[in-house]
């Protein structure tokens, strides 16, 4: 191995990697939000398809898309990796453990908050991402772009799906909470005069995105008819 | 007071162990817990029964021998203890106290309580030091150190290596541990000279040990008996990265 | 036997520059071809092994502990001596070896506590080189305090943690030997006897404390650097598995032990609280430079105040006797540990001591707080407060801490010459485990600065000499001598495991440590220490009839580990009293109630007991031999130690 590949595949390394690719799916989400606040536009979706024509076809995004792929892939695969480790590193547990009085639970819990997000994602790629992206989505009439609002009106009148993205939503807010400021600290990033804001901006940043998410489901199931 | 022990007895490395019940009446509050323990070792050897072996040795929280997973803590229910500085003050009448080793995959158990931490040792041997030969030093005073690095290099360096870290990380890493050890002469100008290749060492050390990754739970800290913030773990974090980009290993 | 104890001629600020230079050197090529044991990896262990292996011999380091770090050199609390005078207040080489030697009442070789004195600036020099966070001003320089015995402040320390930073310094140096492969590490291995071939130290016979098994080990060299024996009184500060087996089996293989009876017995520790005590908990000394000893004035007030009718603070400012500002002006709660100590006894004696058991003394902070505010003095007594409360539930920043006096530290050991080679060649003794440099008593922050001098600047030279004078050639461990010394240990081994009696270890044991507090402890009388050598001995031959030590040699067996320990003890203490018995005067750590002055001082007798008494062994339950080195004081008067 020469030393970057061994950099990587070390514990730090790895944690790093980890923190990279958290936090740049952390601006991925700050993105994806911002589009989708258009959802919210009372102009039966027009905004909304005009933004999602424009991320499709955008020579820009569409590269970033792979970069995001790859983010995502290198932040599971990783988490893959350290979880079997982590389990090695103690074949026998405790007959008595009460690790609530040490650290916190989204903190011990990130990967099965990781897997219900992942699970989650699948689910979202093929309601929405695959559809737009491979399927035959129906025309809006008199302009170049699919109906994506549609579909999106059409997924949220369904409870399981509501109800999916809230629990997924929720998720992900405990894995916000607890991998915003870790990335930091993985990356050595704290100071005692800014750590503390780093912290106190990770818990509103994690509430206030996931929030911003699960308004989304709830919107339509609740407020919007067909 | 009485109370009901629940003890991980095992013989050698290779044979399986269990938890073994022993009740013990009769003890008293100011009792330290390893003498509530010798109370219960002079009991079964009276009995002729093989005495619960643990680690212990100044019995005043420095020396680090000492170890224990009671009631599903490291060092038990106190923060900031050993459990040689552990009173029995702490349980009530009736308790039951489960005893366990420390669990790790690269701290096997010797037997009963005790286990195996030489892998400590090993981290410290790949660097844990400034190389320096004694005799031919400048005088002390030639190095003069802002008081504010060397109260955090001190704090960083009262780490008395029990272990407690690695048996309260839910991934058994002991990346606390380490990162003390690398902070305290990362932050002093006598370890920095050296300080790049120390922490690329002493972290691949670690992981050769099989220790796990840091999650950044927290719980190492919080059960740190000499209270080891994780802000060396940040520390080592950044020196291990800077390193990695910037030494001349290869 | 003659005791040539081989310092060198010439004026004493000069002898060990001019020895140095007259020692043989082994060639540095040639060192590799040596081979050194080193038992033991407190402060001087850890730096001879590491500095030996720096010079290039292959050195091999034994512990009983899980790891050389865990040493009872760490639990050392207050400080390290050092002539650095950095804080312009007069001190000087010569002013650190006036006081150590008066501080051991005048018991102790002029030659060796001189070089202690020059070489204690270079100790300073080479931990900071290390990395040892010792305390600084904000000025970024070191800090200095003062200590019991000395008027200058010449202490350098590491908050309340000193011994451990120190040792972890050592143990740095030391790990760094081991990645070089220049020191081979046997952690969890306790020596157990000594292997001699031609009258010279050529091996030792250890025991795997995980697997039980006897092995061999051979060097040209040994160093025994294996603490001290103030577990003998079962209650003590030291560590748990402090002992003095290695010293003793090495003893009774023909090395002189010297001066036993001098203990030190420390004023600053936590009171016993319980008969379930397994050990004692040393407050460090550095707490007398604020705090104040008292006990109430009166018997009456004392009683009622134990009865708990009273609290501490209805007793008035005048009714409050502190008794050490009050006898000793000069020095006031400063004076040495052994007068700190002996007037905590009298005033005790007396019936106005304090606490549940009437053994205990005030040691009252708030004055200092008064002074100081709270956070000045937790900056410099945090940790020792936080101890405190831990053990006793007690806030001591709210009420005055309780102490009393306890075993610390012994001065004796086993005797060296000016090389520190024990009367067997090639076997060296460094640290506590020597009796040489402390006398009858030795002063605070003294220990550490001996340890690290013989580790790291005096074994390095005279080692060698011995070395340049030994061939090369390597003795097998199958030689008859180390069969012999195995076949040794397992008898023993066998002998403890097939007694089965029924009383327990720790029961002998505790039962021993009663004896020698009770009889040679802080004050002795010819009469009690001839009752305690009967008893000691009534013990002992109890002990090898009904001993109960469970298990097997083949296992890790912490009974059979301390059964060997305590046999050991039992002769150990017997020789205790010997010396107690044989040394008809009061110096330092030795008070003989016989010989005081009408102020309850200790009255030394230097015309017949100006020497150090090595005992030989002579076989089991054999009466030692005497042999007295003289000792010569050419550059300091011998006067009355006084701290009025």
């Amino acid at each position: 191995m020469n030393w970057f590949t061994k950099t990587f595949s070390s514990t730090i390394g790895r944690k790093i990697i980890m923190s990279v690719t958290g936090l740049f799916l952390c601006s991925f989400l700050v993105v994806h939000l911002v589009g989708n606040l258009t959802l919210f536009y009372r102009d039966g979706g027009e905004a909304f398809n005009i933004y999602s024509h424009f991320m499709a076809n955008n020579p820009v995004i569409r590269t970033m898309e792979i970069v995001l792929v790859l983010g995502f892939l290198f932040h599971i695969y990783d988490a893959i990796v350290l979880t079997r480790r982590n389990k090695a590193a103690r074949p026998v547990g405790y007959a008595e453990n009460h690790p609530q009085e040490n650290s916190t639970w989204s903190s011990r819990n990130m990967g099965l908050l990781g897997t219900i997000i992942l699970v989650f994602l699948l689910v979202h790629l093929w309601n929405f991402f695959v559809p737009a992206r491979f399927g035959e989505l129906e025309g809006v009439p008199n302009a170049e772009y699919t109906n994506l609002y549609a579909e999106v009106v059409k997924a949220f009148k369904n409870p399981i799906y509501v109800g999916l993205y809230v629990i997924s939503m929720i998720a992900l807010a405990y894995h916000l909470i607890h991998g915003f400021q870790s990335a930091f600290q993985s990356l050595g990033l704290t100071h005692k005069k800014y750590t503390p804001f780093i912290k106190t901006f990770g818990v509103a940043f994690s509430v206030l995105i996931s929030l911003g998410f699960a308004l989304i489901p709830l919107y339509f199931f609740f407020f919007v008819n067909l | 007071m009485d109370l009901t022990l629940k003890i991980w007895r095992q013989k050698d490395k290779n044979s399986a162990g269990q938890l073994v019940t022993y009740p013990l009446n009769g003890i008293s509050p100011d009792m330290s817990f390893l003498e509530m323990l010798d109370v219960l070792n002079e009991e079964l050897l009276v009995k002729g029964e093989e005495p619960v072996a643990f680690d212990h040795d100044c019995r005043e929280g420095i020396c680090g021998m000492c170890s224990l997973f009671i009631n599903g803590r490291a060092h038990g229910p106190e923060r900031g203890t050993t459990t040689c500085q552990l009173h029995m003050r702490h349980f009530k009448h009736g308790d039951t106290i489960t005893i366990e080793p420390w669990r790790a995959a690269a701290f096997p158990v010797h037997k009963d309580l005790i286990v195996d931490r030489s892998a400590f040792d090993r981290i410290q041997q790949a660097g844990g030091y400034v190389s320096v030969n004694t005799g031919g030093v400048p005088d002390a005073n030639e190095i003069p150190i802002p008081k504010t690095i060397a109260d955090k290099a001190f704090d960083a360096a009262t780490c008395i290596g029990c272990g407690a870290c690695v048996a309260a990380c839910k991934n058994a890493s002991a990346m606390l541990f380490v990162s003390a050890k690398v902070s305290q002469l990362a932050m002093l100008p006598q370890g920095k000279v050296e300080a790049k290749t120390r922490v690329e060492n002493m972290v691949a050390q670690m992981d050769v040990e099989g220790f796990g990754a840091c999650s950044n739970t927290g719980a190492c800290a919080a059960e740190c008996p000499v209270g080891i913030s994780l802000d060396n773990i940040a520390m080592m974090n950044r020196e291990y990265l800077g390193a990695k980009a910037s030494s001349e290993n290869v | 036997m003659i005791l040539d104890s081989k310092i060198p001629e010439g004026a004493l600020a000069e002898k060990w520059d001019k020895h140095k230079f007259n020692v043989k050197l082994v060639n540095p090529a040639n060192k590799r071809k040596y081979d050194i044991i080193v038992v033991g990896t407190g402060l001087a262990g850890a730096s001879a092994a590491a500095t030996l292996g720096e010079l290039g011999y292959n050195v091999k380091a034994f512990c009983f502990q899980d790891s050389p770090r865990r040493a009872h050199s760490i639990a050392a609390q207050g400080g390290i001596n050092a002539a650095k005078n950095y804080q312009n207040d007069g001190d000087s080489i010569f002013r650190l070896f006036y006081d150590t030697i008066k501080g051991g009442d005048y018991r102790a070789r002029e030659a060796n506590v001189y070089r202690l004195a020059q070489v204690s600036v270079n100790i300073i020099d080479q931990c900071v080189a290390q990395g040892v966070p010792f305390a600084r001003e904000y000025g970024g320089l070191l800090a200095n305090r003062s200590f019991g015995g000395a008027q200058v402040s010449r202490t350098f320390y590491a908050r309340g943690q000193t011994g451990q930073q120190l040792l972890l310094g050592a143990y740095s140096a030391l790990n760094r030997q081991i990645a070089y492969g220049k020191v081979k590490m046997y952690p969890r291995t306790e020596m157990l006897d000594l292997v001699m071939v031609d009258g010279k130290a050529r091996g030792i016979v250890v025991r795997n404390l995980i697997t039980g098994k006897i092995e061999s080990h051979s060097a040209h060299a040994v160093v025994l650097a294996t603490g001290g024996y103030g577990n003998v009184f079962f209650l003590s500060t030291n560590a748990m598995g402090s002992n003095a087996t290695a010293a003793w089996r090495a003893h009774k293989k023909g090395a002189l032990f010297a001066n036993p009876c001098f203990t030190q017995i420390h004023p600053t520790c936590i009171p016993v609280s319980g008969d379930y005590q397994s050990k004692l908990t040393l407050m460090s000394e550095s707490l007398r430079n604020d705090g104040r000893v008292w006990v109430p004035k009166t018997v009456e007030l004392a009683q009622r105040l134990r009865k708990g009718e009273i609290k501490i603070n209805d007793i008035k400012e005048e009714d409050r006797d502190y008794y050490l500002e009050r006898k000793y002006p000069a020095f006031g709660n400063l004076v040495p540990r052994d007068v700190a100590s002996r007037n905590a006894k009298l005033v005790c004696d007396e019936g106005r001591g304090v606490g549940a058991s009437g053994l205990a003394v005030f040691l009252d902070f708030a004055d200092a707080i008064k002074r100081e505010g709270q956070p000045a003095i937790a900056a410099k007594y945090g940790n020792l407060f936080e101890m405190y409360a831990k053990i006793t539930d007690e806030n001591p920043y709210e009420s005055p801490m309780r102490i009393y006096p306890a075993v610390h530290y012994t001065m004796g050991g086993l005797w060296v010459d000016y090389n520190l080679m024990t009367n067997i060649p090639g076997l060296y003794a460094t640290g506590e485990c020597n009796f040489s440099d402390h006398g009858a008593n030795r002063l605070g922050a003294s220990a550490l600065m001996q340890g690290l001098a013989d580790g790291y600047f005096v074994i390095p030279y005279t080692i060698g000499d011995y070395l340049a004078q030994t061939p090369y050639a390597k003795v097998s461990t199958e030689h008859p001598a180390f069969k012999e010394a195995e076949q040794n240990v397992k008898a023993i081994t066998d002998r403890l495991l097939s007694i089965k009696g029924n009383r327990t270890v720790d029961d002998f044991h505790k039962a021993l440590g009663q004896i020698m507090w009770d009889y040679c402890g802080m004050a002795r009388n010819a009469e009690g220490l001839q009752f305690a050598k009967q008893e000691i001995r009534k013990l002992r031959d109890e002990f090898w009839q009904n001993v109960k030590v469970t298990g097997v040699n083949e296992e890790l067996n912490q009974t059979l580990e301390k059964a060997h320990r305590v046999a050991d003890f039992l002769e150990l203490g017997e020789l205790m009293v010997d010396d107690a018995l044989n040394r008809n005067e009061s110096c330092g750590g030795h008070f003989r109630e016989e010989y005081q002055t009408p102020e309850n001082e200790a009255l030394r007798d230097d015309e017949n007991y100006a020497y150090v008494a090595a005992w030989e062994y002579t076989g089991p339950g054999n009466q030692a031999i005497l042999h007295k080195e003289d000792l010569k004081f050419e550059n300091v008067k011998l006067t009355q130690r006084s701290y009025k």
